[in-house]
Parts: C-alpha cells; structure tokens; sequence
C-alpha cells in the first residue's frame, strides 16, 4: 500500500530536546519522507537553523528541501521580556514534510491548508 | 515631520558622530523574486548613483550578500547614514530543474542551485548580525509565506526595527492591503522599486523606523 507517515510531534516530546537536537530530528524524520506536525511549533531562531540545516542537505535529484508552514508567531508582552527587552514569542502549529511531498495550497493566520503526495 | 522629530535626529546625529557611532546595518530580506536587489539598487542610484547587482526574472539571481556601506538617505530635512545589504532570496527548498524549466542547461541549472543554497545560508547568518530589516514583499503574492513569518519572528524575538515593502505596486493583481491586514503590526509602504512609486514615502519611514 502506497502510503506517507505523518507523525504528530507533542510539544512534551520536543521540550526535552536541545534546539540543536530538535532541527536535527526534523531533518532525519523529513528526509525519510516522513511528515511532522509539530503541536507548539519552532521559534524564529529554530525555523531560521532549520532552513540553513536544509540549504546544506540539498542533493539534487534526491532531497530538494523541506515546505514548512507555521502559523505568524505571537507575542507576549511580559514584563520579564520587557525588562530584558527581548519579546516572548509563543510559538504555534507547525507541519513540516519533503518539498517532493508537500504543498501549501492556502495559509493565513488561523489555517493551513496542504496537499500530500504519495510518490516521490 | 515635526520640529521635536527633526530636532531629536538631529540630536542623535550629533551625538552619533561625537561617539563614532557605527551606522545601523539593514538588511534587505524577502523571498525570491520579490524584488529585493530591484529595491537596492533602487536606493543606491537616488543616494549614490551607483547600483548594487544584476537583476533576473529567474529567481536566486542574487546568491550572494551584498553590502554597501554608508548610504546618506535625507527625507523632510533630516538624514540618516545607513549600512545596507542586499541579501540572496530565502528559500526552504531549490530545485535545480525549476532552473531548467526557466531555459538553463542542466549544469547550469545545478551549478545555479549549488550557489542558490549557499546564498540562502549567508541570508540567515546575516540575520544575527543587523539592526534592522526592510522586508519585501511581492504585493502580487500571498504574504503568508514561510520566509515572511520566519524574518518577522526572528526580529520580533530580538526587537528589532522591521520595515515592510509591499513591491510591485505597478502592476495591476497588486494588492498591499492584504499584506498590512496580514502584519498589521509592522509598518508598511507600498511601492514600485521598478518604477519608483511611493519610493519618497518609502525614505521617510527608513528615516523614522531605523534613525
């Protein structure tokens, strides 16, 4: 049977990793053909590692990188952030599978909507 | 601009260049084929005369950063010295044979894809190293795309001045409204780098966000 794996990834499962060991997971589980939703996301800085980490795994003919989607992050104006003058960015849903694999056809703020293609 | 606007850059201008400040270093960011080095270039010839790259329809025509330093932009009586670099396309995926269907041999196409990823590396290790961001955004396209979101959460999580084009108001499927509806958060100019629409709007909103 032809068929994808889609794994839905708990942000449990992801806390525990270090930001260096979760972009690495990523790439190993995508390259496989696998396609991940991430319950809570990647922040900005993990998604900027993740598309630098692909650029260098690109092999033409093989792997022609990821199509990520994740909804706009948000912000929260704590005062610790305020204080350090950094923003806290809650982080959101993310899907994340093979560019062969999967298209967004439509996204805005609440919604992603995406094609998944068996063969490669 | 008020007088208290003009007198608070003029302020900081002089205590800029009493410190040897260095200038604020902006990156132009965007996807492929938004327009970014059309926009750069764009800002050289008015200040410098000068341009800062080549321009294709072929998209990752800019595969390496560029900077230009010490840009003098003067809008409404002030003016405002800038660093700027003009940085290659962000991308999640490059396909060589997109390259191909564009008309280019296959290891031409191979070779432009190699550089294409290198590019976009460069891009993002840029990103840790700047002041502030103008974003480009194709007003043709949907402004949800991943590149869009990844930049403004990146100078959103470092608090970092982000300027956005809305490019290629001149052409007729132009709609910048849905990119300030997107981001309303973010101050927004809609221009033409190609043909120099609200390029004067443009200057005065670098001066206010990265002055």
């Amino acid at each position: 049977m032809n068929g994808i794996q889609m794994d839905l990834i708990s942000n449990d499962k992801l806390a525990k990793m270090a930001p260096v060991e979760k972009v690495r997971f990523i790439i190993d589980e995508v390259k496989s053909g696998k396609i991940l939703v991430l319950e809570s996301g990647l922040t900005p800085e993990e998604e900027a590692n993740l598309i630098e980490i692909t650029m260098s795994q690109i092999d033409p003919g093989d792997f022609t990188g990821i199509e990520m989607e994740s909804y706009p992050f948000k912000i929260d104006n704590s005062l610790l952030g305020k204080l350090f003058k950094k923003n806290t960015i809650r982080t959101r849903l993310t899907v994340i599978g093979p560019a062969k694999q999967l298209k967004t056809l439509k996204k805005d703020r609440d919604l992603i909507s995406a094609l998944v293609f068996a063969n490669k | 601009m008020g007088i208290i606007q003009s007198f608070r850059n003029n302020f900081k201008g002089f205590f800029k260049k009493l410190f040897n400040k260095k200038n604020a270093r902006i990156g132009i960011y965007g996807p492929p084929n938004a327009g970014k080095t059309t926009l750069a270039n764009r800002i050289l010839r008015d200040w410098t005369g000068d341009a800062m790259g080549s321009v294709s329809h072929v998209a990752h025509e800019t595969r390496r950063a560029r900077r230009r330093e010490g840009i003098t932009i003067k809008t409404n009586g002030n003016s405002i010295t800038l660093d700027i670099v003009d940085t290659p396309g962000l991308a999640t995926k490059i396909d060589f044979q997109d390259f191909m269907s564009e008309g280019l041999e296959e290891n031409e196409a191979k070779r432009r894809a190699k550089e294409a990823t290198e590019g976009v590396i460069e891009a993002v290790k840029w990103l840790e190293n700047l002041d502030g961001v103008i974003l480009v955004m194709d007003a043709t396209e949907d402004p949800f795309t991943q590149v869009n979101v990844t930049v403004i959460g990146n100078m959103e999580a470092r608090r970092l001045p982000l300027l956005i084009a809305a490019n290629k108001v001149d052409l007729e499927d132009s709609s910048p409204k849905n990119i300030k509806d997107a981001f309303p958060q973010h101050p927004m100019v809609a221009i033409s780098a190609l043909e120099g629409k609200n390029i004067d709007t443009f200057y005065g909103e670098i001066a206010k966000r990265f002055g």
